[in-house]
């Protein structure tokens, strides 16, 4: 069942949620957890009415659920929503870790009300990312996610001296701010020569033939989806960002935001520029080739387990990247169930880091050791994340993996080698830290940890079962994802 | 029953015990039921294995027709999942399950005292996974199949040799075992995507057409044809799993599994993986020459070097692991010179001795809870049924005739004499050196008075302890890996002088095989060669039989027995003493050995610690933090901003400088947009 302005609603519901819990009471914590949870429960469901929706009424259209009004008519600026099979199920993990994060948060007393305030501004700012049909409201939505997170790290973040969060939120804000501003130049270049800011009007012009500079405009554009994927050299900023993030914060973090450059890397520089992504195509793999291979040597030497999954992340969006380039069907396809896998994944990751620390107080890899006596089931749950990181057959990651090198090895087969060295490096730094961390005998000092209670193991239930879901019926979300993908695929195919 | 439903309960059964144990009988404490759940699982799946067999067996041409799903649909990618039934495949399922089977009746008792505990049940819930998936990966039609199973079965194997995960050695043996099987896995990637590419297609049937290793054969890169490189991946992958040289270093260690584990995953089934990998693509090896002498080359190696280190192994379980990675190479040998139908008479005369020796080893070793032979001796009187079920199946191996061994070694030998004098001559002394081994093996572990067992271990180890400080200590521990299964539950401390029927039972149904399998394929009657030339094979391969040779079967016998001859006189008549034996050559041969050639110190400390670990890995963690991130961060702007803001500003205001900036983003857009 679709409802009037279904879109609308799902976007800006979080917000207004965020608005009701500026009005209650500000010593009454769990009234704003209940509030928060209701609110994001309800957004997810809102999320969830579109699949069988879309699925539908799949082929008729390239955008369902469409709103479009005009906002700024003299300069083309529309109000334009829409989703189509490479947006629903971004929208709808969006909707999950959303609510998943309330969960995780749970604990959250200091400055409860405004936490959690936060976090649903940054869900309507994320949902509007990947909602947004038109490149003025894209860029708004993007940068309205920033507040959020520059606020959530820099306030609840790990403190001196174990952390530097003003250090990270500043730096995540500057990182960010620097890709923006290219953003900006290019969208306004775009805007300012064809006369409109609507995406899907201007994938369908010759903007070449039109006079846009399209290879500065993709490169521009390019920039600052390449600082949010992360792609090497631009990537520095998201291990400070995770280890000083809360645990919530660093869920969404990996889980989403990460995604909203691959996201735009596709719908944008994909789609509007097929034929500059052709030319540069074997640039964007090396790139990824790099990021895999140096992002998971780098890995191998960390000690902090939230480091090491944010080193992790650079290297397994560097598969995102590599199916980019490669530009097929499969390849894209595989691209994008691999930014969807790795957010369920990586979520699930930073979930069981996030309570070993709230339990032990430390992440450092050399001072845990034998966790699995006392805490069973955060321990499966992140083996079952880990094995699925690193590729294991029957999880998610494994098919997204999977799909982007077939797809790319023809095209590219030095950096698809370089991705598939990855899969050892990834088995090293997964099993390593499974090894130390939670096997051999249990220290004196871990006896007194427990393990998770009921509401710290809905997130981890959840996601664990999303991850084998996903990995033994992928058909459930590729059979969506390619309704999105294939018209980028076939625009591309016909330059070919 | 129909040929699908029989495929889909081989396949379904053990999959239905692991899902019933994990959320049916692991979290409601019945774990009692995960043994018997899973015990009865396999023998459906048996039955259902039998059932195929006789369908295969009336078939034209040993093959039936293949069943598949479509699993995954992406633009020209189609993975599928499906069942490919002939001779080979029937031959797979019922040494599998056999062997499963009969290894779980068998842990029942050797897991016991773990019963009351939730670990019972987890060791069943990956036995029950772990069998379906190497029964998926039997029954699969296609590549991508093979692969996905390939993992899962990897997977078990780190379970199950990390078991007792709380020892440090067991939770770095399971560690060492996927990393170094995943080394080769790459190569099988590599080679799944190669052959993708070219033929766009991953089914097995479909790549042994001629289209498909045209197209292989037509192109190239680095000098080599897509279909060498190709099989040289698959060659890579199944190195890794049937632990062949120089990927072999993880499977003496993995002996830190309980020992049932051992006997099935690390004997009979997984490590056969490989090799039944090798064989399956065999038809599309044929037109790579190149790998097939690369396969042969590293069999017949692997299977000389193994046996050399057996020689010393003071663990009966080493001893047994070695034996195993030599006499998979002697498979991989066959299957490199186009013996097709030997490799795999050998692999299913294999997984029987070889399980039984196994479960013997466990035996002994729940007595004396010590897997090191140096504290054992004089089982003999104890534990008769064992000794003489581990006898038989030593001779087996040791090829002996009749035994079953005796016939598949003899082929093989048949068939390297025929390629090339120099594999036949490592293939012949890798004869003696079994010999050799076996009876060694069998004297310090049944000849002779008790040593004590586990209680004299301690006792020594302590001593070397006080005597020669922390070094000695960790040699000891290096060494001696007393207690693998120890668990201490009072069973085996040397009084118990009784045999628990649970466990010599299932010894005695292998003995059958052991002794009777080597029948299936004599120069009286040759019904397995013929109904292993299945249809495809013939038109691939060819009929690729060796006439029975007596003068090489005689030749064989003697250099087994002349090993036997030596070991006795060495351990039994003590004639020779094992020391000067030792010490012979300044001691150096037997030194190497002990040292396993040095290639656990060339990968750990040299290579992955030192040149990997603390130089590249290090250099680049370092290039991260003084390189990229200060570059990036535009010469320490951020570092500025931040330390300004928290001199100056209070967090309040803090979070004013923030919205500052996004606010002033947002005006500057907007300023721009309406001026022009």
């Amino acid at each position: 069942m679709v409802l009037p302005f279904h879109l609308t609603l799902l976007l800006f519901l979080p917000a207004a949620g965020a608005l009701v819990l500026a009005m209650l009471p500000a010593r009454d914590h769990r009234l704003a957890k209940q509030v928060a949870l209701f609110i994001t429960a309800l957004d997810l469901l809102l999320a969830l009415m579109l699949w069988p929706a879309y699925t539908q009424l799949a082929a008729a259209s390239r955008f369902a659920f469409e709103e479009q009004y005009a906002w700024i008519p003299t300069l083309g600026v529309g109000y334009h929503l829409g989703v189509d099979g490479l947006s629903l199920p971004l929208v709808v993990l969006t909707g999950l870790l959303g609510f998943l994060a309330v969960l995780v948060s749970w604990h959250i007393e200091h400055r409860a009300k405004l936490y959690f305030s936060l976090l649903l501004v940054l869900q309507t700012g994320v949902l509007g990312v990947f909602m947004s049909l038109d490149f003025v409201l894209f860029f708004l939505f993007w940068e309205l996610e920033l507040l959020p997170m520059y606020l959530l790290i820099s306030i609840w973040g790990s403190p001196p001296p174990v952390g530097r969060r003003e250090y990270s939120a500043m730096k995540f804000l500057i990182y960010t701010l620097f890709g923006s501003a290219f953003m900006l130049t290019g969208l306004l270049i775009l805007g300012f020569t064809t006369g409109t800011f609507d995406l899907v009007k201007l994938s369908s012009l010759p903007l070449q033939a039109i006079g846009v500079p399209t290879t500065l405009v993709f490169w521009l554009i390019f920039i600052a989806f390449a600082v949010k994927l992360p792609v090497f050299p631009l990537h520095t900023w998201l291990p400070d960002a995770h280890t000083d993030a809360p645990t919530a914060v660093s869920v969404l973090l990996a889980g989403v935001l990460l995604k909203m450059g691959g996201y735009g890397i596709l719908r944008i520089c994909i789609t509007l520029f097929p034929d500059v992504a052709y030319v540069w195509a074997p640039t964007l793999a090396l790139l990824a080739g790099v990021s895999v291979l140096y992002g998971g040597l780098v890995t191998l030497r960390q000690r902090d387990l939230k480091r090491l999954i944010a080193y992790s992340s650079v290297s397994h969006m560097g598969y995102v990247l590599l199916g980019v380039a490669a530009l097929g069907e499969a390849a894209l396809t595989g691209a994008a169930l691999q930014m969807v896998t790795h957010g369920t994944i990586t979520a699930l990751l930073f979930a069981a880091v996030g309570l070993i620390y709230d339990k032990a107080h430390t992440r450092q890899i050399p001072e845990l050791q034998g966790l699995m006596h006392r805490m069973p089931f955060i321990g499966l749950a992140f083996m079952i994340a880990g094995l699925a990181s690193l590729g294991l057959p029957g999880m998610s990651g494994f098919v997204a993996e999977f799909l982007v090198f077939t797809g790319s090895f023809g095209e590219f087969p030095m950096y698809t080698v370089m991705g598939v060295l990855g899969i050892v490096l990834s088995a090293g730094y997964i099993l390593w830290t499974a090894e130390r961390s939670f096997f051999r005998a249990l220290p004196h000092r871990w006896e007194h940890l427990q393990d998770a209670v009921a509401v710290e193991r809905i997130p981890l239930v959840v996601l664990m079962a999303t991850i084998f879901v996903i990995g033994l019926w992928p058909r459930l979300v590729t059979d969506v994802l390619k309704l999105g993908i294939a018209p980028i695929a076939e625009a591309v195919k016909r330059l070919g | 029953m129909t040929v699908e439903l029989a495929a889909w309960l081989v396949f379904g059964a053990p999959l239905v015990s692991f899902l019933a144990i994990v959320f049916g009988t692991r979290p409601s404490g019945q774990h009692i039921l995960s043994g018997r759940l899973t015990a009865l699982a396999m023998l459906v799946a048996w039955f259902a294995s039998l059932y195929l067999l006789t369908q295969v067996l009336a078939a034209p041409g040993f093959e039936l027709h293949p069943i598949s799903y479509r699993w995954l649909e992406v633009g020209s990618l189609h993975l599928e999942f499906g069942f490919a039934i002939d001779s080979l495949t029937v031959t797979m399922l019922l040494v599998v399950t056999t062997v499963s089977f009969l290894v779980q009746v068998y842990s029942m008792e050797y897991m016991a005292n773990e019963n009351q505990d939730k670990s019972y049940s987890r060791y069943y819930a990956n036995m029950s996974l772990f069998t379906a998936s190497m029964l998926g990966l039997v029954l699969a039609d296609n590549l991508f199949q093979v692969y996905f199973f390939w993992e899962l079965v990897g997977l078990c194997s780190y379970l199950l040799v990390g078991y007792w995960f709380m020892r440090p050695s067991a939770a770095a043996a399971a560690k060492k075992a996927f990393l170094v099987t995943r080394i080769g896995d790459v190569g099988f990637l590599l080679a799944l995507l190669v052959l993708f590419v070219h033929t766009g297609t991953f089914n097995i049937h479909e790549l042994f057409g001629h289209e498909a290793s045209d197209a292989l054969l037509k192109s190239g890169f680095l000098g080599m044809t897509a279909l060498s490189w190709a099989t040289l991946g698959i060659f890579m992958g199944a190195a890794g799993k049937s632990a062949q040289f120089p990927l072999h270093v993880w499977l003496p260690d993995a002996m830190e599994g309980p020992t049932p584990v051992s006997a099935l995953i690390h004997a009979a089934t997984m490590v056969a993986a490989g090799v039944y990998l090798v064989g399956r693509m065999l038809p599309l090896f044929h037109h790579a020459p190149d790998t097939m002498a690369v396969v042969a080359t590293i069999g017949g190696f692997t299977a000389i070097f193994a046996a050399s280190m057996g020689l010393v192994a003071s663990d009966i379980k080493r001893v047994m692991a070695y034996s195993t990675i030599s006499q998979l190479g002697y498979m991989m040998l066959a299957l490199g010179v186009g013996a097709y139908v030997a490799a795999f008479f050998h692999l299913l005369n294999h997984a029987f001795f070889k399980a039984l020796l196994f479960l013997g080893a466990g035996s002994v070793g729940h007595y004396t809870d010590t897997f090191n032979m140096r504290y054992m001796g004089g089982l003999q009187k104890v534990l008769p049924i064992t000794f003489w079920m581990v006898l038989i199946a030593s001779l087996s191996l040791a090829g002996i005739p009749p035994l079953s061994g005796f016939w598949s070694k003899d082929e093989i030998l048949g068939a390297a004499l025929q390629a090339s004098p120099l594999l036949f001559g490592m293939a012949l002394v890798t004869v003696f050196l079994t010999a050799f081994y076996v009876i060694r093996m069998l004297y310090l572990t049944f000849a002779g008075e008790y040593r004590g067992g586990a209680a004299a271990e301690r006792v020594a180890l302590a001593a070397a302890t006080v005597y020669s400080g922390a070094g000695a200590a960790q040699a000891g521990e290096g060494h001696g890996h007393g207690g693998h299964d120890t668990h201490g539950t009072g069973h085996g401390n040397g009084h118990g002088s009784h045999e628990v029927a649970i466990l010599f039972i299932p010894l005695v149904v292998l003995v059958v095989p052991s002794v009777l399998s080597g029948l299936l394929n004599t120069p009286m009657w040759d019904g397995l060669a013929k109904f292993l030339t299945t249809h495809t094979i013939e038109t691939t391969l060819g009929e690729h039989h060796l006439p029975f040779d007596p003068g090489l079967a005689a030749l064989s016998t003697f250099v087994a027995l002349a090993g036997i001859a030596l070991a006795h006189q060495v351990y039994g008549a003590q004639a020779i003493s094992a020391e000067r034996l030792g010490a012979m050559l300044g001691g150096w041969p037997y030194r190497i050995l002990q040292n396993k050639y040095g290639m656990d110190y060339l990968y750990e400390f040299l290579i992955v610690k030192l040149a990997f670990g603390q130089g590249l890995v290090a250099g680049l963690a370092l290039f991260d933090k003084y390189v990229v991130d200060a570059v990036v961060n535009g010469a320490g702007s951020v570092s500025r901003a931040a330390g300004g803001a928290l001199r100056t500003l209070q967090s309040g205001q803090l979070q004013g400088y923030g919205m500052a900036i996004v606010l002033g983003v947002l005006i500057i857009t907007a300023t721009m947009m309406i001026r022009s």
